[in-house]
């Protein structure tokens, strides 16, 4: 079986080939028949790697071991899911799911605009192609899933926290952002390639963006949500780099589709937009390379592999390639029109995207700062929580002042008196949200008192804007259908403000003790009384061995919670299982960390209180929403962009 | 057993080949073999048109909502309108049907 998927690889690297050279050759002479020819490889490709794809489900399924990865990854004890779920759990594995993903997306894109924007598609399909041809020719020759071995009797098994139902669905939702945002930067790459550098491919890559960055930011959070129940320290993002890895293209396609309404509304920032599109692009391929090449330490990071020199070096060439067709196209890129005023709704975007790029540039330092130290002083050194911490609110407190008063500037220009009118309500409710925070206690952190403030700024810039607007139209259902990018783009400002308001209030206003307890000692922690009854060890389990501390609670919870920690069968790692209860009427969490002395009855206890903490978890489900609204098809559009593109065709 | 896959590998290739060849299968020859290149001006045009039109309506939207004052709606409302008629006229140049229909909404 395994020589069926080698071959089926083989024939994806060929196809993949073909749709690169033959469609670069047909795009550059304006041969139609050789075009559809292409497209037709890249769709084949496709299929092609659907049939590789299904040969390693199989052979995960039927725990065939003859496949070394099969072996590695799984063993017979484990569940089918998690079975399914070592597809991504292992290096070679998870790069077919990115090729899968890839010839999928492009083969659905080019399919759905080859009639309208044939000429663009042309060119579409050789950068495509350019990028599946990399990853067929890593899987087929660096690091192929189908290797093979005589089969032992048992596998290895896969790791035990990645035995999680997050990480059924958190490592392929990263995969369908990062793979996504290759749409975008194909197309923008076919325009500049063609020389048709209008506003066709925005129209086309729209969604496609839209989608990449709703699965890379709900992915994110799939994470974040991850290591908070499952890795054990108490917090949910460590700025770690392959955290970060996936958090620099996200915040490089947000500022990106703010910037592309400039383009479409002024004709304005086609360069800035290309540039974007293209960092968009690399840093997901970037974050990649950081996960594959060992380069960096993470608990996220595949094992080192020679792979890492193949994508450095596809980093390095792309990126050389986007600035190269950017300065070669700059005169195309030349905007006709200039920002007429710095009070309008252009200069909020404009401001808010510098914003985003600075925190996403100053992320990405962070990142190459071990590198660079180690090239440099032949000494890594890393940069700490406190520097990411102070970027996060010196670039996101302005970001969010701006979410509460750019909506409400008008396009091209706006004067003070009538902007100070619009905006005087929002801002009043915010000056007496602050206020009633000082006086329930809000003030002992000042960042959390500002965040809070501008997070009730924006509400209620939200609440104006709907209120208003559905005077005017006359339903709010007809106001968001008139309009769902602008009011799905209001809802994703609401999740934002529930993640703002869930990280301040679990980072600012949140409690941390340590505790040393002995059986039947008792400790109190922000209102909760905790007394360590003692250990249960576990028993009858022949796939886990170690015992968890008991601790009954009172106070503003009755029950018990538990902490401990497990080694699973056949592996070294010992897994630090956290308890948690939640406290849904204050979307709060007690959170305890057991940490047994050895030759001693006595165990330490960290635990956290972590105020409002939940909230960032719901705000993923009204993120997903939001957009989920912005990027329903209209059919409406859809007939007008029909009409507005298909006699310029002809 | 390994014959089978290896069978079943070649019919992925021959099936890729045949999807690959279609469209000189269908056509194998044509006089008409040139990708169909747009018309840069008039997609220009017909963005502006599009982007003015767009802009009036927006600014209708923000005038009744309170955004912008009174003032502001005046003094914007004029060139926004040149802008649209300007662009009406350039897209009468190309005929009625070349340009498409407006945004109604």
């Amino acid at each position: 079986m395994a020589d069926l998927g080698r071959a089926a690889l083989v024939v994806s690297l060929g196809l993949a080939a073909y749709a690169l050279l033959a469609g670069a050759h047909a795009a550059y002479h304006g041969r139609r028949r050789l075009a559809d020819s292409a497209r037709n490889a890249l769709v084949a490709c496709f299929f092609s790697t659907l049939v590789a794809a299904a040969v390693l489900v199989t052979a995960l399924v039927r725990h065939d071991f003859s496949f070394t990865y099969v072996a590695a990854h799984t063993n017979r004890s484990l569940p089918t899911v998690y079975a399914l779920t070592a597809f991504w759990g292992g290096q070679e594995g998870s790069l077919l799911l990115w090729l899968l993903v890839l010839t999928g997306y492009g083969a659905l894109a080019v399919a759905l605009n080859r009639r309208l924007l044939r000429d663009l598609v042309a060119w579409v399909v050789p950068v495509l192609a350019g990028i599946a041809s990399f990853f067929a020719f890593v899987l087929v020759f660096v690091a192929s899933p189908f290797d093979t071995q005589t089969a032992p009797i048992d596998g290895n098994g896969l790791t035990p926290s990645l035995q999680n139902p997050y990480m059924v669905a958190h490592p392929p939702m990263l995969y369908l952002g990062y793979v996504g945002l290759a749409i975008p930067f194909a197309f923008a790459a076919g325009a500049m390639l063609s020389g048709h550098t209008d506003e066709r491919w925005i129209v086309a890559t729209r969604r496609w963006t839209l989608a990449a960055w709703m699965f890379l930011g709900f992915g994110q959070l799939l994470g974040a949500h991850w290591a908070y129940v499952e890795v054990g320290w108490g917090g949910y993002y460590a700025w770690d780099p392959v955290e970060n890895a996936a958090l620099m293209p996200w915040l490089a396609a947000t500022a990106f589709l703010h910037s592309v309404m400039i383009q479409e509304r002024k004709g304005m920032l086609k360069v800035w937009n290309m540039v974007l599109v293209a960092l968009a692009f690399e840093l997901s391929v970037f974050g990649t390379f950081l996960t594959r090449s060992g380069v960096v330490n993470s608990i996220h990071s595949f094992a080192k592999s020679p792979i890492g020199g193949w994508f450095l070096a596809f980093v390095v060439i792309s990126s050389l390639f986007s600035l190269g067709l950017i300065l070669w196209r700059l005169p195309l890129l030349k905007a006709k029109t200039k920002l007429e005023s710095p009070l309008s709704r252009e200069a909020a975007f404009l401001y808010n995207n510098l914003l985003l790029v600075a925190l996403c540039l100053t992320v990405l330092w962070g990142v190459l700062f071990p590198i660079v130290t180690q090239l440099v002083k032949g000494e890594s050194r890393t940069m700490g929580r406190p520097y990411y911490d102070f970027f996060l609110r010196a670039f996101g407190l302005p970001l969010l002042l701006l979410m509460a008063v750019g909506p409400l500037i008008a396009w091209r220009r706006t004067s003070v008196r009538a902007l100070w009118r619009t905006i005087a309500g929002p801002a009043a409710a915010a000056v007496v949200a602050g206020v009633v925070l000082v006086l329930l206690g809000a003030g002992s952190s000042k960042t959390g008192l500002v965040a809070y403030t501008f997070c009730a700024f924006v509400l209620a810039t939200i609440v104006l804007e709907l209120v208003r607007g559905t005077r005017v139209t006359g339903s709010l259902f007809t106001l968001v259908a008139r309009n769902r990018r602008r009011y799905g783009g209001y809802i994703v400002h609401a999740a934002v403000v529930l993640l703002a308001i869930g990280i301040a209030g679990s980072s600012a206003y949140g409690t941390s003790r340590e505790v040393k307890l002995l059986p039947g000692q008792t400790a109190t922690v922000a209102g909760y009384r905790l007394t360590y009854q003692g250990l249960d060890p576990i028993r009858n389990d022949p796939n886990r061995t170690g015992a968890y501390a008991v601790l009954a609670v009172s106070g503003r919870y009755h029950g018990t919670l538990r902490s401990g920690d497990v080694t699973y069968t056949g592996f070294q790692e010992t897994d630090r299982d956290v308890g948690i209860k939640t406290d849904w009427l204050r979307a709060q969490d007690l959170y305890v960390i057991a940490d047994f002395e050895k030759g001693s009855q006595a165990v330490f206890f960290k635990v956290l209180v972590k105020p409002l903490v939940n909230l960032i978890w719901i705000a993923g489900i009204v993120f997903v929403l939001g957009s989920l609204v912005a990027l329903w098809p209209d059919a409406r559009e859809q007939r007008r962009l029909a009409t507005r593109f298909a006699p310029a065709q002809a | 057993m390994t014959a089978v896959w290896v069978v079943l590998g070649a019919v992925l290739a021959a099936a890729a080949v045949v999807l690959v060849a279609l469209p000189f299968l269908r056509e194998p020859t044509t006089d008409d073999d040139a990708l169909e290149q747009p018309d840069d001006e008039l997609i220009a045009l017909v963005e502006e048109r599009d982007r003015a039109l767009a802009a009036l309506k927006e600014l209708e939207f923000d005038h009744r909502t309170g955004k912008i004052g009174d003032d502001d709606y005046r003094e914007t409302l004029a060139p926004l309108r040149q802008e649209a008629a300007a662009a009406l006229r350039a897209l009468d140049r190309y005929g009625p049907a070349a340009a498409g229909d407006p945004p109604q909404e």
